[in-house]
């Protein structure tokens, strides 16, 4: 047998909880659960109804009866305690009725719960499909369907209040990793993992120190993550001694990965974001990446992403004379012989220019803060073959070099 | 017949053992002299600029993510063109970028990290730009250290420089050469269609060269 309490109030999970561990909120006012094992605790279902009634006050109603739903529309339509009600006289719609099928139960005559259960079911299928089967089958009272039980909203946050302030380092991940410890023990349980970290450090000179991770991949080993904050925070150390802190962890589903029995063994995900990190403590956040390209006519059409790489489709390839860029581009001197270049000089590159291809003029993003417009040629040289272009200020710079 | 004489005799397995798995580079004049570029090994790619280091190097790396494999690019002097690299079908959402900013060291350690963390297919150490004072004082133990992180591993560590550095522990050095450069239309009205490659194993020493032909960028 199902209990069933509606009425307003936010305490109505509470009330519930105090007769049953499990129980289903089925609309924020209406909560509902099973009885089976009360009865011996408070004796038949009138005494149990009387004993929720008392604890939830008067201004709500309560039902009891043989399914949950039977019990959720006898609470939504009877006042007070109803025990084992008779659903036949209520209105038709207080079904979860469409305005298209109020309509035609209205014009069939059909205006109680006892006349819809009395259509033959074949009728009810053939006309309105298994929607109407449902609605019969909650008007007869026969929907028997397990509880969505209630699952209170888990935090992962957790706080630690300093006796004395911490200034260094390892003493603090020593704190941070007990925190890390527990909440990533809590995540496990859920059968979560975390894509965010936040760490809040309050520091001995009234501010804080927020530090966010956000992870390319969801996950909950405690030990990779205390890597991950051990290294944001050499990177990144607060101005002042810590005197309390603040781990927060955005719960998200665990990712999952079919392997191919077939398909090459790639970098464990979490083992690469650490590897990487590593990487990124030496040569600087933004130069670890996947390049993508964009679609653009800049001379630079690419960036670099912040995430890690993924296996696709191959993509079709020939063989492709490489380029490669000098960062910065080498300024030149690039004596000219009508209108075509015939001698350069950089610093390292020098000589005769053997073979020229140009001029290839492009310009773009004149609506932006940073426009590009240059005359670019291809030449040879007898010591190697570069790419080179001049500035409207007529300034001349080797790209880089065709390898 | 002892167990042992068994084991290795007979059954037949302990000489398939050494057997190296290679990748193959995706120009077929030069899989057809050296097979492939060893897996679990250093290789090294030498030559002076516009010699083609580079466009093996790209063709590599699109031979390795077209096996699904995921690849790394240790950019020394932030050289890398990922519109070329395209072109040669390098897939670049499997590839990871690792820009040095002119810096060996980081480089190195860079190269080191991957290694050891294992499970890419095929990792460039680019160090084409290193001026010879810096790139003679790289230590010889680094080469002995990524040696022994990638043996018994499917890794390439595939080193493009000038001159060759990892000496006896590499097992492959292809030394490459720009032989003609295509140019067409007439004088002072010039396109650049593409060059001829041409590349010659100095380790496993083969007597033939590879030559292919590399289109230019259109």
């Amino acid at each position: 047998m199902f209990a069933c309490i509606h009425g307003p109030g936010a305490a109505l999970p509470q009330i519930a909880e105090a007769f049953s561990p499990s129980f289903e909120q089925t609309t924020p006012d209406t909560v509902v659960f099973r009885i089976d094992g009360l009865k011996r605790l408070f004796g038949p279902p009138d005494e149990i109804a009387r004993a929720i009634a008392q604890k939830a006050g008067e201004c709500v109603n309560v039902s009891i009866a043989e399914t949950a739903e039977a019990a959720i529309l006898a609470a939504r339509n009877f006042s007070g305690v109803t025990v084992a009600p008779n659903l036949n006289d209520l209105d038709v719609t207080t079904l979860p009725l469409t305005d298209e099928l109020s309509e035609i139960f209205d014009s069939w005559g059909i205006h109680t719960l006892e006349q819809l259960a009395q259509l033959p079911e074949t009728g009810v299928a053939e006309r309105f499909g298994p929607a109407g089967v449902s609605l019969q089958r909650l008007a007869r009272g026969a929907v028997d369907r397990p509880l969505k039980i209630f699952q209170p909203e888990t935090t992962y946050d957790d706080r630690i209040q300093l006796d004395h302030p911490v200034s260094l380092l390892e003493p603090l991940l020593f704190l941070i990793a007990r925190m890390l410890n527990d909440q990533c023990e809590k995540l496990l349980s859920h059968g979560m993992a975390a894509n965010e970290i936040t760490l809040r450090l309050e520091l001995e000179n009234k501010t804080e120190h927020v530090r966010t991770l956000r992870l390319p991949i969801p996950m909950r080993e405690s030990k990779a993550l205390l890597k991950l904050q051990q290294m944001d925070l050499e990177a990144h150390p607060p101005e002042a001694a810590t005197v309390a802190l603040s781990l927060s962890l955005k719960p998200v589903n665990p990712r999952t990965v079919q392997n191919g029995i077939f398909l090459p063994i790639t970098p464990a995900p979490d083992k690469l974001e650490l590897t990487l990190a590593r990487i990124r403590g030496i040569v600087g956040e933004n130069n670890v990446g996947v390049p993508e390209l964009l679609n653009t006519h800049h001379p630079h059409p690419f960036r670099l992403a912040q995430r890690q790489p993924q296996v696709t489709d191959p993509l079709p390839g020939k063989i492709q004379h490489a380029f490669r860029y000098f960062r910065p581009p080498l300024a030149a001197t690039v004596e000219l012989q009508n209108d075509r270049p015939a001698r350069i000089t950089a610093s390292g590159i020098h000589g005769k220019v053997l073979n020229a291809s140009g001029p290839w003029r492009t310009s773009g993003d004149w609506w932006t803060p940073a426009p590009w417009n240059r005359d670019e040629w291809d030449i040879s040289l007898s010591t190697g073959m570069y790419r080179i272009y001049r500035e409207p200020n007529l300034r001349w710079f080797i790209e880089g070099s065709y390898d | 017949m002892n167990l042992n004489a068994a084991l290795t005799t007979t059954l037949g397995f302990r000489s398939d053992l050494k057997t190296r798995e290679f990748l193959p580079t995706g120009l077929a004049p030069l899989d057809a002299i050296i097979e492939g570029v060893p897996r679990g090994a250093i290789s090294e790619i030498i030559g002076p600029v516009s010699s083609g280091r580079t466009t093996l190097i790209h063709s590599l790396l699109a031979a390795s993510t077209s096996k699904f494999e995921i690849c790394a690019y240790v950019d020394t002097d932030d050289s890398f063109d990922p519109v070329t690299a395209t072109a040669a079908g390098v897939a670049l959402s499997q590839l990871v970028w690792i820009r040095c900013g002119h810096n060996a060291g980081h480089a190195l350690k860079a190269a080191d990290y991957l290694l050891h963390a294992g499970g890419f297919g095929v990792v460039v150490l680019d160090l084409c730009q290193v001026p010879p004072r810096i790139a003679n004082r790289i230590p010889i133990s680094y080469w002995y250290r990524f040696r022994r992180a990638i043996e018994n591993t499917p890794a390439i560590l595939a080193l493009v420089q000038n001159e060759p550095m990892a000496k006896s522990c590499a097992s492959l050095m292809l030394e490459m050469r720009r032989k003609k450069t295509a140019w067409r239309g007439a004088p002072g009205f010039e396109l650049l269609r593409g060059v001829e490659l041409e590349a010659l194993s100095r380790k496993p020493v083969r007597p033939a060269t590879a030559t292919f032909k590399a289109k230019a960028i259109s």
